[in-house]
């Protein structure tokens, strides 16, 4: 009986209810929207830094992460590579020679990350052949091809095909040079990874630091699904306890603190508006207890227990949290399927969003675990909002709410 | 039998820090199967009485049995429970729940009670004819005349098996017609259920009706006079 009085209760106002209903949805949709895209900014930002930036999972020598010493080389990389590519999840494997150096054109120079590719295996661990805006990718028969940003040859004032010196150390320590010719021209939507990292074939940096093909300073690893990226460690570690094996999250823990940064954001943005619309609630059902209090001194007075009066009281809420809440969380996942491939592009934010490593296009995501947070949440705030008021109409003293007008 | 016994009933309401006497050393007897109307003034004390009768409210001294039972020393919750169960209440606005029909306002106190559905719907059906609504039971109160509402407050106060009912100007809101119908229902449910109707009237129809008059005043009963 509660229940079913409590719900035609809700109907009794209907203009109010329909707008504290209203105010719920559109509070709802937007907190579950704002989940959607905020968890979109991440999942791109992984995706960057797994996708283009890092893979899964790197494999160097100890140490060489501390200061990328060019002598911390891992050795027989042919063989090594074999047994990384047959273990479980591991999609793709490419070694890379790493060395800090100094970019210079004829107008400017700057200190950079060469990393020396095999352009064949490096396609399958990246996808920074798909971020190329002029020219092509690196290719084996080209003769000491490099590839920068758009970004960086803007920087160096050079253009597609003009040519570059990079200078370095070999494994001597003695400064050896060579020039470059720009291949193609890479675009990502993080500007420091832009400006810092330039590609050029393997071969062509081992020639020139006069080291073997064979050595390499970082193997990059793609796995199936992110999800398994610890437990491909946990086993390669296992394998091979003599070498540094580093996930995308270690290699990259800013990247990691982004993501618990932007889910904490979430949570609190979340909460805010719960909050308000709590208020909200509040506000009105102390507004139905004030106009019922005569209709309630009734109840009281023919027998309805005060435990039943504040039940009441607390279903309606419910009720009126659930209305609300349920189409919110229905027109956020829908709003959110459609921008899902579509994506959403803030261009006029683009260089602010590159400046932090984000797409400006964003792809909402959202997951059943956000949903049933947002449920849980609905129901929560409909609880928190019925208290005072369902205390409130208990408290009544029938006489004196019997003479209420 | 007495169903209501009040003894040397005090109660006095602070006003502005002022003591103001509602209730001035009140005693009465009232017997099952009375049609008992108490009359007087404004602020003579009718509705303070029926709160306290009703263990609506706490009288200051004094004591009032139900059944034996001493009301104003049960708790809080025993005295809706004590309500649920020997009270029926008219109100002089009706008070019926806008948003159940008739048949619903008058099984609610049965479903209160916890009483089998079987029972509930028979009992409601047979109250609703009994006060000439068989025809309107799936009608809301905003659908009633004031006088259809009223006798679904009575059916409502009847369904609960109370030992009386307590009536607070229950025809102040009705015209002649209704009045006249109403007090009929009344009588004839008194007459052949010995249901006890205790009224708190200024309504002269109701006091030509009634078989005993108590008039109060200044909180004290004043007069009673039983009809012959």
């Amino acid at each position: 009986m509660i229940p079913l009085f409590a719900w035609r209760n809700i109907w009794r106002n209907k203009p109010r209810s329909l707008i504290i209903i209203l105010s719920v949805t559109t509070g709802i949709f937007a907190g579950v929207f704002l989940m959607a895209f905020f968890n979109g900014m991440v999942n791109s930002r992984v995706e960057a830094v797994v996708r283009t930036e890092m893979s899964h999972i790197q494999i160097h020598q100890p140490g060489f992460s501390d200061n990328d010493q060019f002598s911390l080389r891992l050795t027989n990389c042919r063989s090594l590579i074999g047994e990384l590519t047959n273990q479980s999840h591991v999609v793709a494997v490419s070694k890379r020679i790493v060395a800090n150096a100094m970019i210079a054109s004829s107008e400017n120079s700057f200190g950079v990350t060469i990393k020396g590719v095999d352009p064949k295996t490096e396609t399958e661990v990246t996808d920074l052949h798909s971020k190329i805006i002029e020219g092509s990718y690196l290719r084996e028969e080209l003769h000491n091809p490099v590839i920068i940003s758009d970004r960086l040859a803007s920087k160096l004032k050079v253009r597609l095909h003009q040519k570059i010196v990079l200078t370095l150390q070999d494994d001597h320590n003695n400064i050896v040079a060579g020039a470059f010719k720009i291949a193609g021209l890479f675009q990502t939507d993080n500007q420091m990874f832009d400006e810092g990292i330039v590609f050029v074939n393997n071969r062509d940096i081992a020639r020139l630091t006069d080291i073997e093909e064979q050595e390499a300073h970082e193997i990059a690893i793609v796995i199936d699904q992110n999800k398994n990226t610890q437990t491909t460690v946990d086993g390669l570690r296992a394998l091979f306890p003599h070498l540094d094996i580093k996930t995308w999250l270690e290699l990259s823990p800013e990247a990691g603190a982004l993501v618990g940064m932007m889910n904490q954001y979430t949570y609190i943005f979340t909460l805010i508006i719960l909050l308000a619309l709590c208020f909200g609630i509040v506000n009105t059902m102390l507004m139905v207890v004030l106009e019922r209090t005569r209709e309630l001194g009734m109840l009281l007075a023919i027998g309805m227990n005060r435990t039943r009066v504040f039940l009441m009281i607390m279903t309606e809420t419910l009720f009126l949290a659930i209305t609300g809440g349920v189409p919110g969380i229905l027109l956020g996942w829908v709003a959110t399927g459609y921008f899902r491939d579509k994506g959403i592009d803030l261009y006029f934010w683009k260089d602010a969003f590159g400046d932090i490593g984000f797409s400006s296009i964003i792809y909402p995501v959202v997951e059943i675990h956000t949903i049933v947070f947002t449920a849980l949440m609905v129901m929560v705030t409909g609880v928190m909002a019925a208290l005072y008021p369902a205390y409130r109409a208990m408290q009544l003293k029938p006489s004196k709410a019997l003479q209420t007008n | 039998m007495s169903v209501v016994e009040i003894i040397d009933l005090h109660k006095t309401y602070d006003v502005k820090s002022m003591p103001v006497k509602a209730v001035n050393g009140l005693s009465l007897q009232i017997e099952e199967g009375e049609f008992t109307a108490i009359v007087g003034p404004s602020g003579s004390g009718k509705t303070t009485l029926l709160n306290i009768l009703g263990g609506l409210d706490n009288p200051t001294s004094g004591e009032v049995f139900i059944d034996k039972v001493r009301i104003n020393s049960l708790s809080e919750k025993q005295k809706t429970e004590f309500r649920m169960r020997n009270i029926g209440y008219v109100f002089q606005a009706y008070n019926l729940i806008p948003v159940f029909t008739a048949f619903e306002n008058v099984e609610f106190i049965m479903q209160l009670q916890g009483r089998h559905k079987t029972e509930r719907v028979k009992r409601t059906k047979e109250l609703l004819e009994a006060v000439g609504l068989g025809n309107r039971m799936d009608s809301r109160p905003s659908h009633l005349s004031g006088g259809q509402q009223q006798r679904v407050a009575v059916a409502r106060a009847l369904a609960s098996r109370p030992r009386f009912i307590l009536a607070d100007e229950p025809t102040a809101n009705l015209d002649s017609k209704s009045t006249e119908n109403l007090l009929d229902i009344m009588e004839k449910l008194n007459r052949e259920e010995n249901m006890t109707f205790i009224f708190s009237t200024h309504d002269q129809r109701v006091v030509n009706n009634a078989r005993r008059i108590i008039t109060i005043e200044d909180g004290t009963v004043i007069s009673d006079v039983t009809a012959g």
